[in-house]
C-alpha cells in the first residue's frame, strides 16, 4: 500500500513537473522557433546577472519566460464591475485544472520495476511492477474527452462573466468552435479504438509496440494516417490556436473571452494554452506515434528484424522510454508551433463550415472504411 | 427565391484553381516552405554562422553602413593629447543650429597654442549634421567620422557631448597629421 502510494507520488511529481516545464519552455520554443522561421533572432535581451560580478547569463533568451511571469505577477489586478464575481474568479482555474488532469491517464513510460531499479528496496517492493502512468483507468480515453470538454466551460464562463461584449462574443465563439471540434476529435479517435480494441491508453500504447508488414512500427499513424491528420487538426482547433484562434482573434475581439482578465489570471489562460499544446502532443504521441515505444524496442532492449538483439538493463530501458516520450511530445509541439506560424487565420464561418462540412464527413468516412476493413479481416480470419 | 450577387467585380479579382481550392496541398506547401527556412537557419546557427538577417545594433554594425555618413564629431588631438582646437569660436559662429558652446582658456606658456577650449560641448539634440563646423575650422581641429554619437537617452540634457567624448578619437596614424606620436597621446589628460 505504502509502496503504491510512494510510486504514485513520484509519478505525479514527475508528470506535474514535466507539464509545468513544458508550459514554461514552450513559450521560449514558440518565440525562438517563430524567429528562426522568419530569419530573426528572437527574444534574447533578458538576462540574469551573477551577483557581485558583471557576468550576464543570457542563455539564448531562456529567462524571458521568468521575465514574463514576473510581469504578470506584478501587474495591476484589474476587476471589471461584473455581477458574477465567482464565475469571473474561477474561470481561469476551470480552464487550467482539467488541462493538468488529462495527463493523469497518459502513459509516459513502460513498466517500472522499482525492485530491479533500486536493489536496496527490492525487499520492500516485493517484486511489484508499475506501468508508468498516474491513473490506470480502463476508461482512459473517456477521461481525456471528459476533462478536455471541461475547458469549454471555463472559456464560456470567462466570456459570460466579464460583462464585456467582446468577451461574450469570444465566449460564444469558443463554445461553438470547441464543441464542433470535440465531436470531430471523438470520431477520429473512434477509428483508432476500433483498430486497437481498447480505450485504455496503456493498452493502446502496448498494442503499438510491435511491427507490421515486417518492418513498419505498428503505430497508430500507420493504421490511421487520415485519422491522425484529422485528430491533430481538431486538437489544434480545440486548443484555439492559429489558424483556429477565432475566440481570441485580436483584430476582431481584442483578446476574446479573456479581454477583461489581467495579471496572473490572464497568465493562467496563457499558461493553460501552452500546457495544452504539450497535452495535445502527449495525446497524439500516445494514440498515433506509439507513445514511449521505439521501433523494435521492448522491455528487454532492442531486437531488430534481422535477428540482432541488443539487451539493455532495466534502468536504461526506463530512461530511454521516458526520453523517447519526451522527444516525441516535443516534436509534436514543435509541429504545432510550425503550423501556428505558417497559416493565416480562418474566417469564423469558415471555421465552423470546415468542422461540420469537411472534417466531420471525412471522419465518418474514415470510420466506415476502418469498420469495413476490420470486418472483412475478421471475416477472413 | 433567386439570389442576386451585387458585389462589385474587380479586374484583378483573385481566382483560385481547383488545386488551390483543395486547400490541403497548398497548406502542405506552405508548411514545407516555413520548415525549410527553419531548418536552413537552424543549420546555419548550429554551424557557427548567423541564421538571421538581424543586426544586434549596439554590439554590431551593418556592413552596408553608408560609407559617406558623417555623424559624429571628434576633436583632433595634438601629439601630446591636448586638443588641436584654439577656441576661436568660428565653428560656433557658423553653426546654423547654434549647438556648439566653447569656453576659452588661456595658456601663456604655450606659444603655439596660447588659447585652448576649457569646455567644448555639442548639443546633439539640436545638431543638424551639416558639417559646416568642419568647413569653418582653420586648424582642422574638428572633424566628423562615419559613426553615430551614442545618442539614445532618456532626456535632452544627456545629449550633450563634452570634451571627454569628443577627444575619444585617438588614431595612432593620421594621414592628415604626419608628425611623430611621442607616446603622450595615450596618456593625455582628457582621455575618457
Amino acid at each position: 500500500m505504502t509502496q503504491d502510494l510512494s510510486v504514485s507520488l513520484v509519478f505525479i511529481v514527475y508528470a506535474m513537473g514535466m507539464l509545468i516545464t513544458f508550459g514554461t519552455v514552450l513559450t521560449w520554443v514558440e518565440r525562438k522557433q517563430a524567429a528562426v522561421m522568419s530569419d530573426r533572432i528572437g527574444a534574447n535581451r533578458a538576462y540574469i546577472r551573477i551577483p557581485f560580478t558583471q557576468v550576464k547569463l543570457v542563455w539564448w533568451g531562456l529567462f524571458h519566460g521568468i521575465a514574463d511571469g514576473l510581469k504578470m505577477i506584478l501587474k495591476e489586478n484589474f476587476q471589471p464591475r461584473t455581477y458574477d464575481r465567482v464565475a469571473y474568479a474561477i474561470a481561469p482555474w476551470v480552464v487550467f485544472t482539467p488541462v493538468l488532469l488529462v495527463f493523469a491517464v497518459v502513459p509516459f513510460g513502460g513498466t517500472l520495476d522499482p525492485g530491479r531499479l533500486f536493489p536496496a528496496l527490492a525487499g520492500w517492493f516485493g517484486g511489484r511492477t508499475y506501468p508508468m502512468q498516474i491513473a490506470r483507468l480502463d476508461a482512459g480515453l473517456l477521461i481525456v474527452f471528459a476533462f478536455g470538454g471541461l475547458t469549454i466551460i471555463g472559456s464560456m464562463l470567462a466570456g459570460w462573466s466579464s460583462a464585456n461584449k467582446f468577451s461574450l462574443l469570444g465566449g460564444l465563439r469558443a463554445g461553438s468552435q470547441m464543441i464542433s471540434y470535440e465531436l470531430v476529435m471523438g470520431l477520429t479517435v473512434l477509428g483508432l479504438i476500433m483498430t486497437f480494441g481498447s480505450i485504455d491508453l496503456g493498452a493502446i500504447v502496448r498494442r503499438q509496440s510491435g511491427v507490421v508488414l515486417g518492418w513498419l512500427p505498428a503505430w497508430g499513424i500507420v493504421y490511421q494516417p487520415l485519422g491522425a491528420l484529422l485528430f491533430l487538426t481538431a486538437a489544434v482547433a480545440e486548443n484555439k490556436r492559429i489558424p483556429f484562434d477565432l475566440p481570441e482573434a485580436e483584430s476582431e475581439l481584442i483578446a476574446g473571452f479573456y479581454t477583461e482578465y489581467t495579471s496572473m489570471k490572464m497568465g493562467l489562460f496563457m499558461f493553460a494554452e501552452f500546457i495544452e499544446i504539450a497535452i495535445v502532443g502527449a495525446l497524439f504521441t500516445t494514440l498515433f506515434l506509439g507513445g514511449y515505444n521505439l521501433p523494435y524496442m521492448n522491455d528487454g532492449g532492442f531486437s531488430f528484424p534481422n535477428g540482432t538483439v541488443l539487451a539493455m538493463s532495466h534502468g536504461a530501458v526506463v530512461v530511454t522510454q521516458l526520453l523517447v516520450f519526451l522527444v516525441k511530445v516535443l516534436a509534436v509541439c514543435s509541429f504545432q508551433i510550425l503550423v501556428r506560424w505558417s497559416l493565416p487565420r480562418f474566417r469564423y464561418d469558415q471555421v465552423l463550415a470546415f468542422a461540420w462540412k469537411f472534417m466531420l464527413p471525412i471522419a465518418l468516412a474514415n470510420l466506415v472504411v476502418t469498420a469495413v476493413v476490420l470486418w472483412s479481416h475478421g471475416a477472413a480470419a | 427565391m433567386k439570389i442576386v450577387d451585387r458585389r462589385k467585380r474587380y479586374w484583378n479579382e483573385p481566382t483560385l484553381t481547383l488545386w488551390e481550392r483543395a486547400y490541403l496541398p497548398e497548406i502542405m506547401r506552405g508548411l514545407g516552405i516555413t520548415s525549410r527556412v527553419f531548418l536552413r537557419n537552424m543549420w546555419r546557427w548550429m554551424t557557427g554562422r548567423k541564421g538571421a538577417l538581424t543586426t544586434y545594433y549596439p554590439e554590431e554594425r551593418r556592413a552596408d553602413y553608408a560609407p559617406l555618413n558623417r555623424g559624429k564629431h571628434v576633436l583632433v588631438q595634438r601629439a601630446d593629447g591636448r586638443p588641436q582646437c584654439v577656441a576661436c569660436n568660428l565653428c560656433a559662429t557658423v553653426c546654423p543650429a547654434k549647438v556648439i558652446e566653447i569656453e576659452i582658456g588661456v595658456d601663456p606658456a604655450d606659444d603655439a597654442h596660447p588659447t585652448y577650449p576649457v569646455r567644448f560641448e555639442i548639443d546633439y539634440s539640436r545638431c543638424v549634421f551639416c558639417g559646416l563646423c568642419v568647413e569653418a575650422c582653420p586648424e582642422d581641429a574638428i572633424r566628423m567620422l562615419p559613426d553615430t554619437p551614442g545618442l539614445p537617452s532618456y532626456d535632452r540634457e544627456r545629449m550633450w557631448l563634452g570634451l571627454d567624448e569628443l577627444l575619444g578619437w585617438n588614431p595612432q596614424r593620421d594621414a592628415a597629421k604626419p608628425y611623430a606620436v611621442r607616446g603622450a597621446a595615450t596618456t593625455g589628460a582628457h582621455r575618457p
